[in-house]
């Protein structure tokens, strides 16, 4: 905190991670190409892991630090404000993240590759010869994302009327309900009538689906982090962007499920034979 | 409008000395410039990478000028040798292809992004807003150390195995198949993990320009009286916000398909290379703009400032940026006229380029009427925005050419594509670059540079990047393609031209680089507001260099409704 400002801004303290950040970020995808690549290098895993461990331990740091802040009162309603902008325009990226796997779906079942006989101009490709059953586990884990924003919105209304019971019980469903629906799509992989790559359809419909199940993972830790917060008495009924943003996360996720479900699992497998 | 500060916010007398003491009071070295989340450093970290980045991005495309200087392979066997290789046909060709990689990578990612928006963005928006700092001061070290590490992946790809020799040789757009099937090496994950990590620190760059502008506006600082460089910086910062994250799901594609047998590419598993093009370029045009909307901003601040009027029709120079930013998302595959599009396609994209000369004619003519009966100083910033302003519209009609998908059936590919970008970039961006840093060199550093020298680095500049780029208008139409270190003989003289004009640009950077020393060396001291009554952005109400906090007590900006710009001195910091 420098000077005596007169405005309610947050200016911050030199700060390591940064710089440790990324150079962890560069040893991570550095371990990856060398992992990539076994017979050009060795340690590539090793290197990976510790990319990882660098990056893990700066998110850890970093939101660490803004959680502290946010006790210290750094976090004026002007910063609540630029917190907001941030989550929102970073989940604007996200959302156009997937708009480039949803376009390579689209370009392969709207046009079929007439060029080889594993597709044989025919959507689904020929190679594959049954698809998911979208009424099957897809979905019920559609129901149980959609129940799961319901939860999670239970457990934001409790928060805002003063019902810390009800907080962590909604966030202990919604946790619930994200790990389950995890569990599943790891059980609908493993059991897929089709294999990774290869052609088209197999190789779009893992990439999509498998990038939102990562946001999944992604968006459960969020949940979880808030809900360890919640023990420890972190949120106020005024003040709690952090477990506000966590919800927002969640229900992009879900609609990017939504959105999935209805064209890659739906419209993507219409009348195909299925599993 | 007029900028002054409300007396009402000055802090009381005691409380400002204490301040005073402490305000300028920065960390030490290692703290200040690795740690930093003060804008104004980040900003000056920025340009000097970018500097530093271009001056390797300017060799290379020096060894490029002397390769092709007459035809036949004459260096590129030494370079191979250089880098650990070995001198053989298909090693040289490659070496070639290297070049052209790095050099357009490193020139889009690594020079005009940085010092447009990571140094003259971070350092000029807050100040012009009336902002303290960036709405994320941590975040904002962030995209700077990525961008650097994204760097440092670029150069590790250099030296591990890609195609038929070292490094990734596959042209800055990465296009499948060549960057798939056709370079098995790391050489090109390390490239497209540099994108990765050069996007990313965009993106972040992004949400924070985005957030600063919406919110940290001083009291009074509406939308619409915001300097054009801010509005240029905004619409910029939508386009990275929007654009990168598809160029990151389609390099994701190149991977898995490179690594884990995925065929969104591959035509063997049904993939379709023209996917990646569609997805390249649904960024990469945005991504043209991107690299000149700052650009746009600086030459109005500058046109204006030396015109001493207030820019002709600012609100729809406003919106002409606005405007361009959002047709730029629906004109990409004019870039690919000739992968076999339908004509219908080809006629919309066609239709729709052109109707981007609408928004860019307003701002030319706009421009042109400020300086309209305007009290003109050819000051050294008002020189290189002159140049801009001539230089881009050459590179913007030979764009129209380009944009008619007939016209481009013969044109795509040939050096007549190499001379327009060139044009828009080498001598649009880069010379609103120039502009700029002559412009605010002063303001960031406290001394000034010698205006003869920028006076001369101009000229010289003008005249050798025209001599380079003017010539490959006609190579391109005599039907020299691109991206081959070989031509026949009928191109010899025209590419002997133009390598003498790589010298004569060499020499100008030269002229830039004894300035900058001249500057740090023996340059005086640089007033508060040195280029007088012109200049009216808040930026001006502040010491040179301003404090290392600057507007701890807000600015208020009042409407004096009389459309005369005033300033008055800030407050004693």
């Amino acid at each position: 905190m420098a000077g005596n400002k007169s405005h309610t801004y947050h200016i911050l303290d030199p700060d390591p991670w940064p710089l440790i950040g990324s150079l962890s970020a560069l040893t991570f995808t550095t371990g990856m190409v060398m992992s990539f690549h076994p017979d050009v290098f060795n340690f590539g895993t090793p290197v990976l892991i510790a990319g990882l461990i660098g990056l893990v331990f700066t998110f850890f740091s970093w939101f660490g630090n803004i959680i502290r802040e946010a006790h210290a009162g750094d976090h004026t309603p002007v910063v609540q404000l630029h917190l907001r902008y941030g989550m929102i325009l970073f989940i604007a990226s996200e959302v156009m993240f997937f708009v480039g796997w949803f376009w390579s779906w689209f370009d392969f079942s709207l046009f079929p590759s007439t060029l080889t006989e594993v597709v044989d101009g025919q959507w689904p490709p020929a190679a594959i010869e049954e698809v998911i059953d979208a009424f099957d586990l897809p979905l019920l884990n559609t129901l149980i994302l959609l129940c799961s924003g319901t939860t999670v919105t239970w457990a934001h209304h409790a928060l805002i009327n003063g019902d810390r019971e009800g907080l962590k019980k909604g966030l202990w469903a919604t946790i619930i309900l994200g790990v389950l629906f995890s569990c599943i799509q790891a059980y609908e992989y493993a059991a897929a009538p089709f294999g990774f790559g290869g052609n088209t359809y197999s190789s779009a419909f893992y990439m999509a689906t498998g990038f939102h199940g990562f946001h999944v993972i992604i968006g459960t830790i969020f949940l979880i982090v808030c809900l360890v917060r919640s023990y420890k008495g972190h949120f106020t009924p005024r003040q709690h962007f952090g477990f506000e943003a966590a919800a927002w996360y969640w229900h992009f996720v879900d609609v990017v499920w939504l959105f999935l479900f209805i064209v890659v699992y739906v419209w993507g497998g219409w009348g195909y034979p299925t599993h | 409008m007029a900028t002054t500060a409300n007396p009402e916010h000055v802090p009381a007398h005691s409380d400002h000395d204490a301040h005073d003491a402490h305000h300028d009071h920065k960390p030490g070295f290692f703290t200040r410039w690795f740690l930093s989340t003060n804008h104004k450093d980040i900003g000056t970290l920025y340009l000097i990478f970018a500097i530093f980045a271009g001056i390797i991005g300017g060799a290379i495309s020096g060894i490029m000028r002397a390769e092709l200087a007459e035809p036949g392979i004459q260096y590129l066997g030494w370079w191979v040798n250089f880098m650990g290789g070995e001198a053989n046909f298909d090693q040289n060709l490659h070496m070639w292809n290297v070049l052209i990689t790095a050099h357009g990578l490193i020139m889009v990612f690594f020079m005009v992004m940085p010092a447009m928006i990571g140094g003259f963005g971070n350092w000029f928006v807050p100040l012009m807003i009336g902002a303290p700092d960036m709405a994320f001061p941590r975040m904002n070290n962030i995209s700077y150390w990525l961008t650097t590490v994204a760097f440092c992946s670029l150069l590790f790809s250099m030296f591990v195995p890609g195609g038929t020799g070292n490094g990734a040789g596959t042209g800055w757009t990465v296009y499948a198949p060549l960057s798939t099937l056709g370079s098995r090496g790391p050489a090109v994950d390390f490239a497209i993990f540099s994108l990765h990590l050069a996007g990313a620190a965009s993106i972040l760059g992004a949400i924070n320009f985005i957030t600063t502008i919406f919110n940290m506006r001083a009291p009074g600082m509406t939308l619409h009286k915001m300097p054009l460089f801010v509005w240029s910086v905004l619409v910029t910062a939508f386009l990275l916000l929007l654009a990168l994250p598809v160029l990151a799901a389609a390099i994701t594609m190149l991977l898995t398909d490179r690594n884990f047998g995925t065929t969104f590419f591959d035509p063997a598993g049904g993939g379709d290379p023209i996917l990646y093009q569609h997805l390249f370029w649904f960024f990469g045009h945005p991504e043209v703009y991107i690299m000149i909307l700052p650009g746009f901003g600086m030459v109005s601040q500058i046109v204006a400032t030396f015109s001493r009027k207030p820019v002709f029709g600012y609100l729809g120079m406003a919106y002409a940026m606005v405007a361009i930013g959002v047709i730029g998302f629906v004109v990409w595959a004019h870039h690919m006229y000739t992968v076999g599009l339908d004509v219908n396609t080809k006629m919309y994209f066609t239709a729709a380029t052109m109707i981007i000369a609408v928004p860019t004619g307003v701002k030319i003519f706009s421009w042109v009427a400020t300086m309209w009966g305007g009290s003109l100083e050819f000051k050294s910033p008002m020189v290189w925005a002159l140049g801009f302003i001539f230089l881009f519209t050459v590179g913007g009609v030979t764009g129209i050419v380009l944009s008619n998908g007939g016209v481009d059936d013969n044109l795509h590919d040939t050096y007549y594509v190499v001379a327009h970008f060139h044009y828009v970039l080498s001598m649009g961006a880069v010379f609103s670059l120039f502009a700029g840093f002559y412009y605010w060199f002063p303001k960031m550093s406290g001394r000034w540079h010698s205006e003869f020298l920028a006076h001369l680095h101009f000229w010289v500049f003008f005249i050798g990047v025209n001599v380079i780029f003017f010539p490959m208008h006609f190579l391109g139409v005599q039907g020299m393609p691109r991206r081959y270190p070989d031509f026949a003989e009928a191109y010899a003289g025209w590419n002997e031209v133009a390598s003498w004009g790589y010298v004569i640009m060499a020499a100008s950077m030269v002229i830039f680089f004894v300035n900058l020393a001249y500057a740090f060396l023996a340059g005086r001291k640089a007033e508060d507001n040195y280029w007088g009554e012109g200049a009216t952005t808040l930026e001006w109400s502040l010491s040179s260099p301003p404090p290392f906090h600057q507007f701890e007590t807000l600015p208020v900006i009042e409407d004096h409704h009389d459309h005369h710009h005033h300033i008055k001195p800030a407050p004693a910091h």
